[in-house]
Parts: C-alpha cells; structure tokens; sequence
C-alpha cells in the first residue's frame, strides 16, 4: 500500500474560482474529516497525554498522589554505589531492572530488525526483477501471514521449538538426538527468531515497492557501459532502494522493542523485554505511574534513536534525490 | 514466467516455506491423534474439532469477538470514508501532517495505546472495562489501515469524473451517492474485511481493555499455559488461521479488481 496525498486534478482551476468558494472547500474538507481526526485526537493524544501526566503522578499504597514530581524517572535512574552487573556491563542502579530491560529489548529488536532486512531483501528482489507474472498472487502470497493472527504465529513457534514440540520429537523419531534439546525456547534467541519470523513479509513490500519503481533503462545502461552485475547492484539497486529499505526497517524496529506478545510466549524468564515490565506494573505491582515513566522513556528513547539515526544516514537528502 | 530456475528463485522458495512452516504445523497437530504437538504422527482424528462446540467458555468468546469485530469494522470504515475523501479531494492545508498522525497507532508499539487508554478509562473516567472499551480501542488500530485502503482506491480513480457530475448538476450528495461510492467500493469492502480481521485478531489491546468476558485471543491466551488444552487450542488456532486468510484473499482480490493502475510500485 502506498500512502500518498495527491492533489487532485483540475485543483488550479478551482483555485481560480476564487478566495470564497476554496474556503468553502476547505471547511467541508475539514467537516468530513473531524469525526475520524477528533475520535484519533480524543483516544490517541490525549491518552497519550493522560499518560505523561499520569507518569509525574505517584503511586501511594492503592491510592495515586497527585503531586507532579519526577519521582518515577529518578527510580529509573537513580544512582547506587553497588553494581548490578549484566553482560559483564556493571549497572550502578538502585532498581536496574528498567534500564536493562530496555537495552537488552533495543539490542534484541536491532538484531530482529537486521535479519528481517537480510531475509527481506533478496526476496523483493526476487519479487521485482524475476516474477514477471502472477505479481498479485505472490503479493497475497506475502500478505495473508501479516494479516492473520499474530498471537497464533508466535504461538506457532511455541509448537517448533517447545520441549515436546517439533524439532525435539521430530529429531527424537529419527533417532538423531536421545533427550529433548532444552536450549530452543524460553531465551533472547528464540524470542528474536520469532520476531523475525512474525516481521519478515512485512519488511518486503516497502523494499519491493522502491525496488520496482527503479528504471530499467539504468540498469541496461550500465550493462552496456560494462558494469558488472555486483557493480551494478552495488551502485544503482542499493541506493536506490534504500529508502524504502530503510522505511521497512523502522517499521519493523519501533514497535517490535515494545513487543509484549513474543517475550510471553516463547521468551520465558530468560526472554522477557520492556514491554513484559509495562504489562507487570501495570496489571500485577499495581504501579501505573512508575509503569506509564517506563513507557513514556521507551517511546522517548525509541524516537530518539530514530532521529539520530536517520540524521546520520541522511535520509532527508536520499530522499531529495529521488525526487 | 520465471526465466530460469537460479538462486533467487529458489531462495524465495526457501523464503515462502520458513514463512508458512511453523502456521501449518497448527493444522498438522490439530488433525493429529494425540494430545501432544509432537512427530511421528499418530491418525487422523477430527475429534479437537467437534470438541469444540462443546466449549462453552470457547464459545461465548468467539460470540464476543464476532460482535466487537462486526461493531468496530463498521464504525472505522464509516469514519474512514469522510476522512479519505477529504483528505484527497479537498487540497486541505496540512493535510501531510493529518495523514501522518492518523498513521501513528501503526508505529506506536500496542501496548502503550493499550496502557494510556487504560489509564484514561480507569483513572480519569473512572468507566468500567468490558467489551466496549475494547472496541473503542480496536477502532483507533483499524482506523489507520481502512483510511490507507480507502484513500489508495480514491486516488486510483479519475476525479475529473465527479467534476462532470458537478458541472451537470448533481449536488456533492449526489454525485458521492451515485458516483464515488459505487467507484470506491471495492475499497470500502476490502476496508469493511480488513477491519474485521485486525479486530478479530487483535490481543494486546483486548487483554489490557476487557473486563470479566473474554474475546477470543485473550482465551486462547489463557489457554496456552494448559499442555492438556492444546489440541482443543491447536484446532480452534486452525479455524482461525484459514478464516482470517480466506478474508484476506477476498479483500485483497476485490480491493485489485478493476484497478487498472499506472503506477508499478502501487501495491
């Protein structure tokens, strides 16, 4: 699906019509689109809203103070001389949990992110360059298991990988192996598979999409001026498609780090990520407000991240050129 | 037709099957004569499935995600509509940022829409949750994806048709009655199916929102703990596996047919 808002033709000669009749235009416009923009505005900003000023709130026994203070995001930071060590990294945290959690989800989304893109992109461009007809049937062919269940796919995995699941039967039956191999589920590993798994078909249709509107005319042009495949692959499909490449991997990556769904089922004590601590304080400490800072520094972070990234790739100029 | 078998090929045929391998063990294991997911194979049994309709539990949750599904896909839709033609017919100013914000319920991970409406809800409304706060939720994840479907089949069609329309004499309700709707509505019922699919299989939103009734994936969540409620869970995972897939087939045949677009990439 493209998103585009294309002005419509014959618009100069409305704008000829007049001053009056435009903004007569413009408030029907406006008319037809408040119910869907007020209803996305009632539930979705002022939530979000509600949220940032539940965080400056603090929870008090059952009851909330409604003192703003930034007590919450001090816990998330606050300094202690004894370090909680993870990954040989010494954490100096009087409550780590928070701030490793949201590292370990950043790095386990990243490394989903990479290998989606890797799985990813040979497949649009098999999608692009080689299937000349029958385009729409493997367009559904990609479709249907982003549409379906995501709850069942990662479920799915649960059957593959479990103790008494596929591969350890399967390979039992086959007289490979004598005991269920117990390394399969219930780790960081398992969970990024999953998540790769779950993304994949969703990442290959932005990199389809930017690959197909290449000319072919370059690539014959640079055949004939002697490049070779690699050369021309290295220097016209590559950048070329990176926008939409890059399009793919964030929309993989952002909400793939506040997953809740996969570090439950197949992530296990081993697995869990930020979002597993959002659901705890929200339905099991009873902590909203410490849960609602959480939250909110994810997001913060997550787009922090993102703007930082994409001022350093320079995608704003990548994407003047195409223009 | 496919030039030759090479590389590419055969790694897409590689891709399909990591894709689609672990789903359809879901159906494998369902249709297995065994309470347990597991190989060799034992039979063919149909029994988890006629189990089912005994399931009360089962099925009051599937009542439940039939209705919200139904309530919520119409009620996107219904909003989408308005929204997509003003925001490609009427040159609005800003409309790019609209857009974009409209967008965002597709990149904010669920789980903070889920909270910050939960805390809305129950902190600042003091409702209570049930089945309709679900759906509240459920129309702000739909609304995105049935105004992308509706605005891509809106631009697909010429508008110098409803400027004819206009010239002749049809009023704006007339020409949308007699004119756009009938053109768009490839698009309004692939938006009405997907609208449904992404509801009916919506879990992060419903497990946060909903009160004491289950819709259906928030029980099969609470079934997945139980090893000896797998195959009852494995037969109704099946069901909906091939339901929600014969609905994406349908939308997304209906949403191409007659789309005679220019543009390559347009998918």
């Amino acid at each position: 699906m493209t998103i585009a808002v294309t002005d419509p033709a014959g618009a100069p000669r409305r704008v000829a019509r007049g001053d009056p009749s435009l903004r007569a235009r413009r408030i029907a416009g406006f008319g037809l689109l408040s119910p869907a923009l007020g209803l996305m505005v009632a539930m979705l900003a002022l939530p979000i809203g509600a949220l940032v000023l539940l965080s400056f709130w603090t929870q008090d026994g059952f009851a909330i103070d409604r003192t703003l203070t930034l007590a919450n995001y001090a816990r998330l930071v606050a300094w202690s001389d004894e370090a909680t060590v993870w990954f040989g990294i010494p954490f100096h945290l009087a409550y780590p949990v928070p701030a490793i959690l949201m590292i370990k989800s950043l790095v386990m989304s990243l490394v989903a992110t990479v290998a989606v893109i890797a799985l990813a992109f040979p497949m649009a461009c098999f999608m692009a360059f080689r299937v000349t007809r029958h385009k729409a049937l493997w367009i559904i062919v990609l479709t249907i298991p982003f549409w379906t269940s995501y709850l069942l796919r990662v479920f799915s995995w649960k059957i593959v990988l479990g103790f008494n699941g596929a591969i350890n039967s399967g390979l039992i039956a086959l007289g490979v192996i004598d005991k269920p191999l117990e390394f399969l589920l219930y780790n960081p590993s398992a969970v990024v598979l999953t998540l790769a798994h779950s993304w994949v078909a969703f990442a290959v249709l932005p990199i389809y999409v930017s690959l197909e509107k290449i000319d072919r005319s370059l690539l014959e042009a640079a055949a004939d001026l002697g490049d070779s495949r690699w050369q021309r692959f290295r220097r016209i499909i590559l950048p070329l498609a990176a926008p939409g490449t890059i399009a793919a991997a964030l929309l993989v990556f952002i909400p793939t780090v506040g997953d809740y769904v996969t570090p439950a089922l197949v992530g296990g004590p081993g697995g869990t990520m930020i979002g597993s601590l959002v659901q705890q304080l929200f339905l099991k400490q009873n902590d909203a407000p410490l849960g609602a800072a959480v939250s909110i520094a994810m997001m913060a972070i997550i787009a922090l991240l993102v703007v930082i990234f994409l001022w350093a790739i320079g995608y704003g100029r990548m994407r003047e050129r195409r223009r | 037709m496919l030039r030759r078998p090479d590389l590419l090929t055969l790694y897409a045929i590689l891709f399909v099957l990591f894709l689609y391998g672990p789903v359809l063990l879901m159906p494998l294991f369902s249709l297995n004569d065994s309470t347990f997911a597991t190989f060799p194979l034992k039979g063919l049994t149909f029994r988890h499935y006629a189990d089912m309709a005994q399931n009360a539990p089962m099925m009051a949750a599937l009542r439940n995600s039939l209705v919200i599904a139904s309530v919520v896909t119409l009620a996107s839709t219904a909003l989408a509509i308005p929204a997509a033609l003003a925001l490609t017919r009427f040159r609005l100013p800003g409309a790019a940022p609209i857009v974009s914000f409209m967008m965002l319920p597709l990149v904010i991970p669920s789980i903070v829409i889920a909270v910050a409406l939960l805390v809305v809800i129950l902190k600042f409304l003091g409702l209570a949750l049930s089945l309709w706060t679900v759906a509240a939720g459920h129309v702000l994840i739909c609304l995105p994806f049935c105004l992308t479907v509706l605005m891509s089949r809106l631009e697909g069609f010429d508008p110098s048709l409803e400027e004819a329309s206009n010239d002749l004499g049809c009023t704006p309700w007339q020409t949308f009655r007699r004119l756009t709707l009938p053109l768009a509505m490839p698009g309004v019922i692939s938006s009405l199916l997907l609208g449904f699919i992404i509801s009916f299989d919506e879990f992060v939103i419903a497990f946060f929102l909903t009160g004491t009734e289950n819709t259906l994936p928030v029980y099969l969540f609470s079934q997945l703990r139980f090893p000896n409620k797998l195959p009852g869970t494995l037969a109704l995972g099946s069901l909906i596996l091939v339901g929600s897939a014969v609905l994406v087939i349908l939308a997304e045949v209906i949403r191409k047919r007659g789309v005679q677009s220019d543009n390559a990439g347009d998918i």
